[in-house]
């Protein structure tokens, strides 16, 4: 089975047929959502969708990394990641899919 | 930040749609990005991030408590990577 990638147009779609708002409307209200889960994520909060996963902001502190290329060692600045974690009703729904799909 | 309150936001940014209908956008897009992964898909949202299924092989585990060996088999796992407009949004 060849992988595809989904993008927002697959989502906008989808609100499209699921939803019956117009395609342009469908779009937009993608865009809110990923922006409203960004905002409060650059706020440092974490974000918590039920039955599919959440987003938590870990601070990351100043180490001495080393350019792999040159040898050189390099300060890198201490920093924000973002860590998803998948709850366990998506791990199950993938794992499920994939027992399907296994010979 | 909960999905109830996302909803929530979502809803008083607009008004001319029923809460039932917000609530259908929002678990619409989350049950899309599921279905994906579980067909082996990969969701790239650009700015945002990319999801996608990796494969773990099967391993033999061992029972911490009893230190008996078990079995584990191969299983499929959602990983998620930062875009990189919201790493530097995360970072601003």
């Amino acid at each position: 089975m060849v992988a595809k990638t989904i993008t927002r147009a697959d989502l906008t779609e989808a609100i499209y047929r699921e939803v019956g708002l117009s395609r342009n409307e469908s779009a937009q209200l993608v865009e809110t959502v990923l922006d409203q889960i960004s905002r409060a994520l650059a706020k440092g909060q974490s974000v918590k969708i039920s039955s599919f996963g959440s987003f938590s902001v870990r601070d990351k502190a100043q180490r001495v990394g080393r350019n792999l290329k040159t040898g050189e060692a390099v300060q890198i600045l201490p920093r924000r990641v973002l860590v998803f974690r998948a709850s366990h009703v998506l791990k199950d729904r993938i794992n499920k899919a994939a027992d399907g799909r296994q010979p | 930040m909960t999905k109830s309150q996302l909803i929530q936001t979502l809803a008083n940014a607009n008004p001319h749609l029923y809460l039932r209908d917000v609530e259908r956008i929002v678990n619409t897009i989350f049950d899309e990005i599921t279905e994906a992964l579980a067909a082996g898909d990969r969701v790239e949202l650009r700015g945002f991030g990319t999801f996608s299924p990796r494969q773990r092989g099967a391993r033999t585990g061992r029972n911490p408590r009893t230190g008996e060996a078990v079995a584990v088999p191969e299983k499929a796992l959602p990983f998620f990577r930062t875009g990189k407009e919201l790493r530097d949004r995360l970072n601003g």
